[in-house]
């Protein structure tokens, strides 16, 4: 219980220095936020009006103070470049980035687990050197790059998948938004040749993010394959008589779930810092793009909320991975 | 050869150059620690002596010969500017790989010290690292680049710092780990015995037990530098034109990717060779120094 | 060299185990070879292997069950379990004898259960790879019960719903042990099975040892670095130095009293009443014995 205490703390911890780092650097701006709202010739008394609104002139802890309790009340400003509330922006972009990551870690786990498996059975051998460098080159590829020569040569040259954007402009309003998530949504209306649309459109960048994903989640998972391996009980395994495969499959991989619960998760966090390039690459309308489009527009305020919620999610994603990966240990269980 | 695998070595030297030889040995012996040493070998050899290579003048433009395929005098072909991209690329393995070594070199001694200081001096040292580091390691790097870009003002500095900054702790928490096993060591015991400060056992005992383990993590981390940067500059927020860089490339190269596919081509390529090099390193590296995975 | 020391006065025996120049060495180690000609012969008898870290004892063992690892090289001339020549046949004929019919216990019994599991699953895993149930269906409970009580387990139900990290040391090594000879082995090998217990449970441990093994006519392999625990329960003892058998000593009455000077060292080591108020003896090792 006192671990859980411990962690929720570190995560409050965290979320607090996310929150003093994004205020820090908000407030490092070499551009006067005060002439951004008011212009260059405003007279000094509107100047200074709107300078007391935004509580410029009171002590730094108290703006932070302020910031901070605005922030947990969910009011985030609004963003100067779409005039809307940031809070409903985000909002918006949210699911299409999820939509992303959830589309991309199926792949990198249908792909990734059994491709462990496989290194490890193999082990020393070439098919875990090969093993090995596929995931390897998962981790290393510019998703950026590979996005753009996807839409080269699925797009352009075979078109076999949609092109940039979540769906055609055709059913670009046609589909009801419900969940947020295009393919979803398009299913739960029904129409067919909305979600085949919306699982073009999908389907190149999610699977070049699951690219990534595969990677990694090899990488993890053959790491603690075969960390199990070569534990004392599996040489007692061995002195039973047991086959290597029948090790692998009874012995190791189930001690393997709770691990893999948590590289799911980890690799989720990790995804929405790839989903950033990506969403660029390919116009998708995800939080990610949200922030690069709002740094191109120069509104801070977006980029810095944007910044937050997603270190927000980042760090509460991972926490939740590291209190599974405790939880799952008969060990601690027992206790 | 004999001198450096003899079982009775004379001197320290002798001893460290010989197991020095001998995780080299082990390290060439497998295909990804082959492979990723030959990446790396490769980029840091073309990045040192491309300026003295006869290569086309990498900002020479010429309008008349822009969008060119590869071929014929331009290897990679030619830019909407008409430079010749494989000078550009050549060149461009420079700056990615300087940030790389520059992250790494502020971020891996930083942590490594931290780290090891919080596991030997342990108590509230220890823990108030702890809490650092996680809170730190929580921080998206990508992303929080991308902040600190946009308020601070895009550039190299920017993104070195802000990529560093986000870096240390991974380093700190490995090298705590490690620091923590060796606290009730005997051999700590007896340098204490000798007369020997905290801080000089610290440096001189513990710290270097501590380096292959920041080794192993700073080819892995140089790894993901180079995609972050690269990641960078492709918004803009890197290395500022003219000087080539492999990330602003690919986006240079981005509007006509559909005519003139070599313009962003190349570069990724050697983007992701570098990244494939050092994440191979340090993989092989892995293996060598963690013995769980042996 | 290794000696060979037959038991004189009884019957000729089928040897159970026999080793001829068993040699192993570690692929990219420096330094001499693990094993460097190790002899060995034994029936249906007690055995112990006696020597520090890095004598042998375990590589030569371990390679007659095929259990080193890949970077081992193993070359005899001559490894045979019960007449079969271990050294012709595949790694799948040495993995069916492995359980089955040459059975070993390691030294630290809670890390060789599977964390995760109970210890009435990994017994039922035994028995239905090798014991008699294994054809049938599967074991009841009242089988794995009767496996734990042969063990002089008290409350076996108990323990039986329970994690190996919730046993005490000499618990688990009991059920270890139970564990082993579910399969009705003709070898036992007890490699340091009492090295991470303490004294008093050692001697327990021992003693169920001692008493299976007689029970079931069983041949019993000792490895220790311990002379005089296993001393008592062996009826010959090979010392080992340095990837050798630099001595066999046996239990007889009339035996001859040790010739090497690293056994009689190791022996002048212990420390006894007489020792009150001296200097305890050191050993000194001479690089001669290295050769």
């Amino acid at each position: 219980m006192s671990r859980i205490a411990g962690r929720i703390a570190t995560l409050l911890v965290s979320l607090a220095g996310l929150l003093f780092v994004t205020f820090a650097l908000g407030r490092l701006l070499p551009v006067d936020p005060v002439l951004a709202v008011v212009g260059d010739r405003a007279p000094p008394d509107l100047y200074a009006k709107v300078a007391h609104d935004m509580h410029l002139d009171r002590p730094i802890a108290i703006q932070f103070a302020l910031y901070a309790a605005a922030m947990a009340r969910g009011d985030f400003g609004q963003s100067s470049s779409t005039g809307q509330p940031i809070m409903s922006d985000i909002a918006r972009f949210f699911p299409a980035t999820l939509e992303l990551a959830t589309f991309a870690i199926v792949i990198g786990v249908g792909l990734g687990i059994p491709t462990a498996v496989f290194c490890v059975r193999h082990a020393g051998r070439l098919g875990d050197h090969l093993g090995r460098i596929v995931s390897l080159l998962g981790l290393s590829i510019p998703v950026f790059w590979l996005g753009l020569v996807g839409l080269l040569v699925f797009y352009a040259k075979l078109g076999w998948v949609g092109g940039p954007g979540r769906t055609d402009v055709a059913f670009q309003y046609s589909v009801p938004v419900v969940t947020g998530l295009a393919v979803v949504d398009a299913m739960l209306s029904g129409d067919w040749a909305a979600v085949q649309d919306a699982l073009s459109h999908l389907v190149l960048p999610g699977g070049i993010l699951g690219l990534v994903a595969f990677g990694y989640v090899t990488r993890m998972t053959r790491g603690f394959l075969l960390w199990q391996m070569g534990q004392d009980y599996v040489t007692v395994a061995r002195l039973k008589g047991l086959s290597e495969a029948a090790i692998l499959w009874r012995h190791a991989l189930p001690a393997a779930t709770g691990p893999v619960l948590t590289v799911i998760l980890w690799t989720y966090a990790y995804l929405l810092e790839g989903a950033v390039l990506t969403e660029t690459v390919f116009a998708w309308p995800g939080i990610g793009l949200y922030v690069t489009q709002s740094l191109f527009a120069g509104d801070v305020p977006a980029v810095l909320v944007g910044t937050l919620v997603i270190g927000a999610v980042f760090m509460l994603i991972n926490q939740c991975g590291d209190l599974v990966q405790a939880a799952l240990d008969p060990r601690s269980r027992a206790r | 050869m004999a001198w450096l695998t003899t079982d009775t070595p004379q001197t320290r030297m002798q001893a460290r150059l010989g197991s020095v030889y001998r995780g080299v040995r082990l390290l060439l012996g497998g295909a990804v620690g082959r492979l990723g040493s030959l990446f790396v070998a490769a980029f840091i050899a073309v990045a040192l002596v491309a300026p003295l290579l006869p290569l086309a003048d990498p900002g020479a433009q010429d309008l008349a010969a822009r969008l060119q395929p590869p071929g014929g005098s331009h290897w990679f072909g030619t830019d909407a500017f008409g430079r010749d991209i494989f000078a550009r690329v050549m060149l461009g393995t420079r700056p990615s790989l300087f940030v790389a070594l520059a992250v790494v070199s502020l971020s891996a001694p930083f942590g490594l010290i931290l780290g090891a200081a919080a596991g030997v001096f342990a108590g509230p040292a220890e823990r108030g690292l702890m809490a650092l580091t996680d809170v730190f390691m929580a921080f998206p790097r990508l992303v929080l680049a991308i902040c600190a870009a946009a308020t601070l003002g895009a550039g190299v500095e920017t993104a070195i710092l802000a990529v560093a900054a986000t870096g240390w702790p991974a380093y700190a928490r490995i090298a705590r780990s490690e620091a923590s096993s060796l606290r009730g060591s005997e051999f700590l015991q007896a340098a204490q015995a000798l007369g020997s400060s905290r801080w000089g056992m610290l440096i001189r005992h513990v710290v270097p037990l501590c380096v292959p383990s920041a080794v192993v993590r700073a080819a892995l981390d140089a790894a993901t530098v180079v995609l972050i940067v690269a990641g960078l500059s492709f918004l803009g927020l890197g290395v500022p034109p003219p000087t080539p860089e492999l990330g602003g490339m690919v986006a240079a190269g981005r509007d006509t990717i559909f005519e003139a596919w070599w313009v962003s081509t190349f570069p990724g390529i050697a983007i992701l060779l570098l990244s494939l090099g050092f994440n191979m390193l340090g993989d092989a590296l892995r293996d060598l120094v963690d013995p769980r995975t042996r | 060299m290794g000696t060979i020391d037959v038991l004189a006065g009884s019957p000729p025996f089928s040897p159970l185990l026999e080793i001829a120049g068993l040699h192993v060495r570690f692929d990219g180690a420096a330094g001499q070879a693990a094993v460097r000609g190790v002899d060995l012969t034994m029936g249906r008898e007690r055995l112990a292997i006696v020597g520090e870290s890095g004598s042998g004892k375990s590589a030569s063992v371990r390679a007659v069950l095929g259990l080193l690892p890949s970077s081992a090289v193993v070359t005899a001339d001559r490894m045979a379990f019960r007449g079969e020549d271990l050294l012709a046949v595949g790694p799948n004929r040495l993995r069916a004898l492995r359980g089955r019919r040459i059975a070993m216990v390691v030294q630290d019994p809670r890390q060789g259960f599977n964390p995760v599991r109970t210890i009435a699953a990994q017994l039922r895993e035994m028995l239905m790879l090798h014991g008699d149930a294994g054809r049938g269906g599967k074991p009841t409970r009242d089988q794995l019960a009767a496996m734990l009580d042969a063990v002089h387990i008290r409350d076996p139900e108990r323990v039986l719903t329970q994690y190996p990290h919730q046993l005490s040391g000499g618990m688990a090594q009991r059920a270890m042990i139970a564990m082993m000879l579910a399969g009705k082995p003709d070898l036992l090998i007890a490699d340091e099975a009492t090295s991470a217990l303490d004294v008093v449970v050692q001697q327990q441990v021992l003693a169920l040892i001692d008493e299976q093994v007689t029970l079931r006519g069983m041949g019993l392999i000792l490895i220790s670095h311990q002379l005089d625990l296993v001393a008592r329960f062996a009826d010959r003892t090979l010392v080992m130095y340095a990837g050798r058998v630099v001595e066999t000593l046996t239990h007889r009455r009339d035996a001859h009293p040790p010739r090497h000077p690293y056994t009689r060292g190791l022996l002048a080591c212990r420390p006894t009443a007489a020792d009150l108020g001296r200097d305890l003896p050191t050993l000194t090792r001479d690089p001669a014995w290295l050769a």
